[in-house]
């Protein structure tokens, strides 16, 4: 077998020096009742080339991004990724590294760490960053529970404009450790003003931004309120490119940001591996999960990089770490720190601005189709649009003609009557002319 | 001699140079120092050509970016050059072996990334319509299938992102259970050995549970006596690592399964050591009720440099109504995904993440499986474990194990051979690095002193385990003959010596910003 | 012979008047390692004998320090915040943790004394 390299007469040997006569009496702590005497009944071994055929197949019966008009979003978003970024990361040493726990060789795993938690850092307007989370929405759910030990209270108030997901995954943990969740409605036309709903047993309010209907909000009052009551902000963000044009959520005054990286260097693939972002006030530094990573000096006195910090961790304080994190998302961050170190501040402003341009062009477009309402006046690269139509119906019919539409928003909020008929539509800096033209005519048949 | 070349020059060794050579650059021949993207920056410049958009209008309310965000400016070449360069810092399983306990560091296939790439799996947006996703589903399905099969249990979460926040499902699932049958208020103990890793004990922590040791008997398994002692009415389960921390293979796991089950409660099985049985025992035989598998340990997907894993939970009949959303099921028509309690018929504890998982985690894992079949898996299993007692039977000698063998894939050893020689575990380990090794896990399980665990997988041929079992002889006798100067102050020889953590703990600087002071960019100048 | 007790766990505590000092013994500082950061009690925090009263981080370990004898924290030492390392140049004098206004002085009975305290370390090695 091809990734297998001990011989029959490796094995062998190495048996005599054990002093085993077989490999079976290596397993035999192993119960009588639980040895099997015949293999598992899954197909046998296979080479490269049928697993190829096989895994192609079923490739095939998906619909990729790149081969129609594409505008899905709602939390992770189509970009060209540059060729560097895919060859970079797949190199050995990069791709096969483990968690740099012994530094003296780690030094490029956290190097790029160091640098992405300042790129993260600046991003946001924040002080500190660490070295990512598993994605954006459970960073979330960290991001709430931090805020419940910083304040040592245990009401967290929710925007309904948050992405449901991102919203379930804070209940379900605020769910199973006791904590309260008060939970607002959606309110598609973004015009939700949270500041009522906090009081003095409020440990964060939590905020998307774009929301998950695209508006784009100064959430600058809802931070001086938490801040007048004893909460905290935290600010989701979910599309990264967005930070390249609107005022970070550092600027409004968020005690905690965090976000999902996706959106650079890494492929859609299907909703994960992703990258969570998480960046926050410095005074709160020791309540952070996950890991981080700091300069310092080696025996010799040249500057070096060390992940610290770690008592806040699992495998040190145990039941009292912060969180049960135990990784963080290694290569898809590295993909992240790549594609921003090739965009650079301009590339990245200019990348921003295209999305927005992009968005903005369908917008009008849209809003000229009969039947259709678009619900934003200030958006960064998604939007809602209405129309008379149960917006799952749209999106499939308009899949049916080879466009892929949008989100309902219907399938993320089954109880939400108000957005039965709404869709999410995304556009990024890979839509044409043509791709547009194509939206509008499916569209138009679609409603007609 | 008409046309014959002139221009000879010495062609033999010659006097050999000075043993520290310094250079104007401070690079050591291929050895690179490299400064931080941010102190490169070309104002300006970017590494990607993008054209501005026309007649640019922002429609923001007035929330424009005004203050600069503080990001280099790079040419592609230079970028390239950079990380290129930082790469050849790591050392990584592509290079050498990685003798870490626990942490299964076998050879990643590169048809795992070959296949993860198809653009059917990576260009699919987890919210297109799910008629144009019957692929992706199969293959989650397909995979599903799999680890059921070899774990001989009926259901599966795939959606926890790692392994850890595959305990957290776990516990999770365990919890719903309690709840549903009224229990939640009165179950609030969980018992976990002494040797656990610590998401265990976090992972229950954070649920709600108060945590309760076991001691380790003196041959290194869970004191099932005095585990029998502590179970009572209050005990929602127990966590257990099988084969365990210290490497060996709990043979009364099915009595304690059985206390368990008839005290009320559910057995977690923290699934990180899989690799030693896979295809040969199935833990659903052995009585678990829920086990998280790490993909990136006993399935091959490369570690990255620190992630992405994925930590899929089989889990039982009694647990199974409880597992997180989304689910896959086929519906005897076509494969749907699941996304909303309503549409189940089982009562799904919530979600864990947005989305469904770790779709490109899920492709490569079954690309491996595909590799091996039931036939391979089993042997890959038989060759981790055949190779760890290699590693045991050749150095317990000379080194020392605290408990006889056979272990399972992975070798215990303790600090005792190392007793007055001056050298501790740590200097041992580091002076590893200077002979191209990675360290062992160090002082991990904690219930023997100056834990050296070693765990060499099956992707290492037998001359790779000879030189490192000879390696570590050597170190191990030179210890024993006081040579304390070969481990006091290793690594010599690695991109960089040892690394102040006291400091870096101390006077945390996570971040680089501009006009800083620090002494590292004065001493690099 | 002087007022000071100790713990098993290694805490120190000095009575002047109804004012009691803490903080770890020198063995203690030892066994950590180098000290990084020291969690403090917030001042009119009111504390039992036997719970927690400090956390005391080094770079690889983490550990409780536990209050010998109850009582309102009146002052800590706010100058481990700068300088951590205080507490393993000196654990006894200037890497002192909390002190606290103490009710009963009786609660020092049964804790060790100087003497007995070095024997029972002796014996711990």
């Amino acid at each position: 077998m091809r990734y297998l390299p001990l011989t029959t007469e490796d094995r062998s040997a190495m048996l005599a020096r054990i002093g085993a006569k077989s490999v079976d009496e290596l397993f035999r702590d192993v119960p009588e009742a639980a040895r099997l005497n015949d293999l598992i009944d899954l197909p046998r071994r296979q080479g490269e080339m049928e697993v190829e055929r096989q895994l192609k197949v079923m490739a095939g019966k998906n619909t990729a991004a790149s081969d129609v008009p594409f505008f899905v979003g709602a939390g992770a978003y189509k970009h060209h990724v540059p060729a560097t970024v895919d060859h970079l990361i797949q190199r050995s040493e990069f791709l096969t590294a483990y968690t740099p726990y012994q530094p003296e060789i780690a030094q490029g795993t956290l190097q790029y760490l160091f640098e992405f938690q300042t790129q993260v850092a600046m991003l946001t307007g924040m002080d500190v960053a660490n070295a990512s989370m598993y994605d954006g929405s459970t960073a979330c759910g960290e991001a709430v529970l931090m805020a419940h030990r910083v304040t040592k209270r245990r009401k967290a108030v929710i925007s309904g404009n948050l992405h449901p997901h991102y919203r379930e995954v804070v209940e379900n943990l605020s769910d199973f450790g006791s904590y309260d969740v008060v939970r607002e409605a959606p309110r598609p036309n973004g015009d939700e003003d949270l500041t009522s709903e906090i009081g003095k047993d409020t440990s964060c309010v939590v905020v998307q931004n774009p929301d998950v209907f695209g508006h784009v909000r100064d959430f600058s009052a809802l931070a001086e309120a938490a801040h007048a009551n004893g909460a905290l902000l935290i600010v989701a963000v979910p599309e990264i490119v967005s930070l390249g044009l609107i005022t970070p959520p550092g600027e409004m005054g968020a005690d905690i940001v965090v976000g999902e990286g996706q959106s650079l260097g890494n492929s859609l693939n299907f909703g994960g591996p992703y990258v969570g972002l998480f960046a926050a006030k410095q005074k709160y530094v020791r309540q952070m999960p996950g890991r981080l990573c700091g300069e310092t000096v080696d025996a010799e006195g040249k500057r070096g990089f060390v992940l610290t910090l770690s008592t806040r961790e699992q495998h040190i304080r145990r039941e009292k770490a912060t969180s049960n994190i135990c990784t963080n998302s290694g290569l898809c961050c590295l993909a992240f720190t790549i594609h921003l170190s090739l965009l650079g501040e301009e590339g990245y402003k200019r990348l921003a601005r295209i999305n927005h341009a992009n968005a903005g062009k369908l917008a009008d477009m849209l809003a000229g189709v009969p039947g259709v309402k678009v619900l934003n006046d200030a958006f960064f690269n998604e939007f809602t649009i209405e129309t008379a139509k149960p917006g799952r119906d749209v999106v499939n019919a308009l899949a049916d003609k080879g466009v892929l539409g949008g989100v309902a928003l219907n399938r993320l909020m089954p109880d939400e009557k108000a957005v039965a008929n709404m869709i999410a539509v995304a556009s990024t800096e890979v839509n044409t002319d043509s791709d547009r033209a194509a939206y509008v005519a499916a569209l138009k048949e679609v409603l007609a | 001699m008409s046309g014959m070349n002139k221009q000879g020059r010495p062609t033999g060794i010659g006097e050999a140079g000075a043993a520290s050579h310094e250079t104007f650059t401070g690079n050591r021949g291929l050895q690179l120092e490299e400064a931080l993207i941010f102190e490169m920056d070309t104002p300006g410049a970017s590494g990607v050509d993008l054209d501005e958009p026309e007649g640019f209008a922002p429609r923001l309310g007035g929330l424009e970016r005004k203050e600069r965000i503080g990001l280099p400016g790079l040419s592609e070449p230079e970028v390239m050059r950079h990380y290129v360069r930082l790469s050849q810092k790591n050392y990584a399983i592509d290079s050498g072996l990685y003798p870490l306990g626990s942490c299964t560091m076998k050879h990643n296939p590169r048809l795992n990334e070959k296949m993860a790439r198809l653009p059917g799996f990576a260009d699919v947006h987890p919210l297109q319509p799910q008629k144009t996703v019957q692929g992706a589903l199969e293959l989650i399905d397909t995979l599903a299938h799999w680890l059921k099969e070899l774990t001989g249990m009926p259901a599966v979460a795939m959606s926890p992102k790692a392994g850890a926040h595959g305990e957290l499902c776990g516990m999770m699932a365990i919890d719903a259970a309690l709840r549903a049958r009224g229990e939640e208020g009165t179950r609030k103990r969980v018992l976990v050995p002494e040797s656990a890793h610590g998401t265990n004990p976090a992972t229950a922590a954070q649920i709600g549970f108060k945590v309760d040791s076991i001691p380790a008997t003196e041959d290194g398994h869970v004191d099932v006596e005095a585990f029998k002692a502590k179970l009572g009415p209050d005990v929602a389960a127990i966590m257990l690592t099988n084969p365990n921390t210290c490497g060996l293979f709990e043979r009364d796991i099915i009595e304690i399964a059985d206390a368990v089950h008839e005290a009320g409660g559910y057995f977690y099985c923290d699934g990180a050591n899989f690799n030693a049985i896979a295809g040969r025992v199935r833990p659903g035989d052995l009585g678990i009720d829920a086990m998280h598998i790490n993909l990136h340990k006993t399935f091959s997907t490369p570690h990255g440099g620190g992630g992405p894993g994925a930590g899929p939970v089989v889990l039982s009949e009694a647990l199974a109504p409880f597992a997180p959303l989304p689910w896959v099921f086929h519906d005897g028509k076509e494969l749907r995904l699941v996304e909303h309690a309503e549409d189940t018929d089982g009562q799904p504890f919530g979600r864990m993440t947005a989305f469904h998982g770790q779709m490109g985690m899920f492709v490569r894992a079954l690309s491996y499986m595909l590799s091996h079949g039931s036939d391979g898996i089993k042997q890959a299993s038989e060759d981790a474990v055949l190779s760890a007692n290699y590693v045991l039977a050749s150095l317990k000698d000379v080194m020392s194990a605290p408990f006889e063998g056979p272990c399972m894939h992975e070798a215990l050893f303790d600090d005792s051979f190392l007793k007055g020689t001056g050298v501790e575990t740590l200097d041992f380990a580091k002076a590893m690095i200077d002979e191209g090794y990675h360290p062992m896990t160090m002082y991990f399980p904690l219930v023997v002193h100056g834990a050296m665990l070693i765990e060499p997988t099956e992707s290492e041929s037998k001359d790779s385990l000879d030189l490192f079992i000879a390696t570590l002889q050597d170190l191990a006798e030179s210890a024993k003959r006081g040579e304390t100067e070969r481990f006091a102050g290793a690594p010599f020889l690695a991109p960089r010596r040892r690394l102040d953590e006291t400091q870096a703990a101390r006077k945390p600087v996570l971040r680089w910003a501009h006009g800083r002071n620090d002494v590292g960019a004065k001493a690099a100048e | 012979m002087s007022d000071i007790r100790f713990t098993k766990d290694h805490e120190w505590v000095l009575l002047d008047g109804d004012t009691a000092t803490i903080g770890i013994t020198d063995y203690a500082q030892e066994q950590l390692g180098d000290v990084v950061f020291v969690e403090l009690p917030e001042v009119g925090k009111s504390i039992e004998q036997g719970d927690e009263a400090a956390v005391v981080e080094s770079v690889k370990a983490a550990s409780e320090v536990y209050a010998p004898i109850s009582g309102e924290v009146v002052e800590v030492n706010e100058d481990l915040e700068a300088e951590p390392a205080k507490v393993n140049a000196d654990a006894m004098g200037e890497g002192w943790f909390v002190k606290l206004k103490i009710t009963d002085e009786d609660e020092l009975e049964g804790l060790m004394d100087e003497d007995a305290y070095a024997k029972y370390v002796k014996e711990l090695d």
